[in-house]
């Protein structure tokens, strides 16, 4: 099982201090937040991509690869990658890029992104969100599967010869998580692909997702990648911790009440009731957590939402610190013990190596001497025909 | 012996009593006799719009359906008929009627028979009903009868009022004992938009040969 966390990149004005912070500081912030999670024993760490204020995280690889070199055994993932309004060739490209600059350190997930004003900005339509999705990641499937691809469908230019380039790192492909939390179709394209599923569990009451979960889950054995319970399941969560759980429900309370989605709404208590929130002691987080693989089955990733609504970093840290030493050695030891023997392992790039390899050397794709397209000859590298 | 029918009845009234609750309760009891005459039995339960009044609005700011909400939800969702009453403000239905109708899901009441009602200090609210009500009632693809009610001041002391309720309430019966809301249910529900998890949570048909679900596992867009 594997632990992290996750932040949209908002930035918010801090409720207490009345602080706004600029671009520049969030920056600052984020890489130090993810340079924290792996001092504290985090597995991962993984940020959203929007295109439009208060966000800045609009260039999620070059963040990504900044906090690759900076670490040395965090996986950095996305939350989410937009395979909508993204062409998919340069997800492609981009995130093979990371994947060698991260020796294997990282995955991505995929999401449609719900913000209308941003499709026509690149070219898109919302109205066509879905079948954008799905046709967008269908080629993004083949262009790290095969060296040469001929493309051609409703969406984009066709592709006649093209090789996206760098071949991804021992030519396995970065791990994909489809994020969803109510269409069948993405968790049956993560199925038929045998990807990771991924629910974010935030905003809703549980029952939404157990459904798409478990649909999942058996269109992953129906395509025949191994069992309902080696499905690679991820799930999305949220905590505010302090030693005493009276701290953290005053600390967190101005926080939860001037959110951004689901502030001046529900009262905290009811939502944490109703919702997968937790804010308490750390033994309070801990249960709650514990409870999760009880309703979706055992899981790979558990990722928490730590970063956001404008708390502060001196803050995130602390929160960290809690997370990291309080909270996750118990939830792994807890877990272990619990955890049915035949869940698969959470996806790392070894693994997948191994997976494809077994002992045999991976493969190392080397370029034939240019010769000004793919489409005429044989393989554009040297060990292939 | 359990009731063969389930009237809900949704007040938005604000009093306790209230005249709006009062009107609804006048339809509820009608219902029941006249059914009762068919040899039909009705179970009457009572939405409060104003006890969900902090649900409703979180649901709309946040879409966070609370406890309370998601059982007047579940209750609609089985019932067979609905009356549904609401003062007037403004020239218009309450807010809190509207929002509560607003944050259901489209294809909730799909085909159930409504009665509508209103309440008002003037007969000049007397429109509001036909004019406004119906067409929100149109969307979500229910059935109102044709008689719709609305009592303002002076209509309490009117045997008018009382034949209008009557009429009104054996049209509701009328809808209910034909079995129209179960036929178009049966024969038809798919050819309704849904959603994964509509209908307050009971769609969760999925669609294996669709365009879409082609296009989710490496088919090409149509």
């Amino acid at each position: 099982m594997q632990f992290g966390v996750f932040s949209v990149s908002d930035i918010t004005r801090d409720p207490v201090s009345g602080e706004t912070p600029s671009e520049a500081e969030r920056i600052d912030a984020i890489v130090r937040i993810a340079e924290k999670a792996e001092e504290v024993g985090l597995d991962v760490f993984a940020i959203g991509e929007h295109h439009n204020p208060p966000f800045f995280s609009s260039a999620p690889t070059t963040l990504l690869a900044h906090i690759a070199a900076r670490t040395e055994r965090l996986i950095v993932s996305t939350a989410t990658t937009l395979i909508t309004t993204n062409d998919p060739v340069r997800i492609a490209e981009e995130y093979a890029m990371l994947q060698h600059l991260a020796k294997g350190r990282m995955d991505l997930m995929l999401g449609r992104g719900n913000t209308a004003p941003v499709y026509p900005w690149f070219g898109a339509d919302i109205r066509q969100s879905l079948p954008l999705a799905l046709e967008n990641y269908n080629l993004l499937h083949r262009l790290w599967r095969e060296d040469v691809v001929d493309w051609e469908g409703k969406f984009r230019t066709p592709l006649q010869g093209f090789t996206s380039t760098p071949r991804p790192l021992d030519d396995v492909p970065p791990f994909v998580w489809h994020g969803s939390i109510r269409t069948p179709e993405i968790a049956e394209q993560a199925a038929y692909y045998g990807d990771g599923f991924f629910a974010n569990n935030i905003f809703w009451p549980k029952e939404h997702y157990m459904r798409l979960i478990k649909f999942y889950r058996q269109r992953y054995a129906h395509y025949g990648h191994g069992t309902e319970q080696q499905a690679i399941v991820g799930l999305g969560g949220q905590a505010y911790i302090a030693k005493r759980s009276q701290d953290a429900i005053n600390e967190f309370r101005p926080y939860f009440n001037e959110a951004p989605v689901y502030g001046h709404g529900p009262r905290m208590e009811d939502f944490m009731e109703q919702t997968p929130l937790s804010v308490g002691s750390p033994q309070e987080v801990i249960d709650k957590t514990l409870t999760f693989r009880e309703h979706f089955g055992d899981y790979q990733r558990q990722m928490f939402l730590m970063d956001h609504a404008g708390l502060p970093l001196k803050t995130v840290l602390n929160q960290l610190d809690l997370l990291g030493e309080e909270v996750v050695p118990v939830l792994r030891k807890e877990i272990e013990s619990r955890q049915d023997p035949r869940t698969a392992e959470p996806p790392t790039h070894a693994g997948r190596v191994r997976e494809k390899y077994g002992d045999k050397p991976a493969r190392q794709p080397r370029p034939n001497a240019n010769r000004g397209d793919n489409v005429t000859g044989g393989s554009p590298y040297q060990d292939a025909e | 012996m359990t009731a063969q029918f389930q009237l809900v009845v949704v007040s938005a009234g604000t009093g306790d009593p209230s005249s709006t609750r009062l009107l609804a309760d006048r339809v509820a009891q009608r219902v029941t006799a006249l059914a009762a005459r068919k040899q039909l039995t009705v179970g009457v339960r009572t939405i409060e719009l104003r006890e969900l009044a902090g649900e409703i609005a979180n649901a709309i700011v946040s879409g966070h359906i609370g406890v309370k909400l998601r059982d007047a939800i579940t209750q609609l969702q089985r019932a067979d008929g609905i009356v549904a009453s609401t003062p007037v403000y403004k020239a218009g239905a309450s807010g809190l009627f509207t929002s509560f109708f607003q944050v259901l899901d489209n294809d909730l009441l799909i085909a159930k028979p409504v009665v509508l009602a209103a309440t008002a200090g003037t007969a000049r609210h007397a429109l509001v009903v036909d004019d406004q009500m119906r067409g929100l009632f149109a969307y979500l693809r229910t059935v109102v009868v044709p008689t719709s009610l609305f009592a303002a001041t002076e209509d309490w002391t009117d045997a008018g009022l009382t034949k209008r309720v009557d009429r009104a309430a054996l049209e509701l019966v009328a809808l209910m004992a034909a079995g129209f809301e179960k036929t178009v249910r049966d024969e038809s529900w798919g050819s309704y938009q849904h959603e994964f998890g509509s209908a307050g949570g009971t769609e969760l048909t999925i669609d294996l040969d669709s365009d879409l679900m082609r296009l989710a596992t490496g088919g090409s867009a149509s």
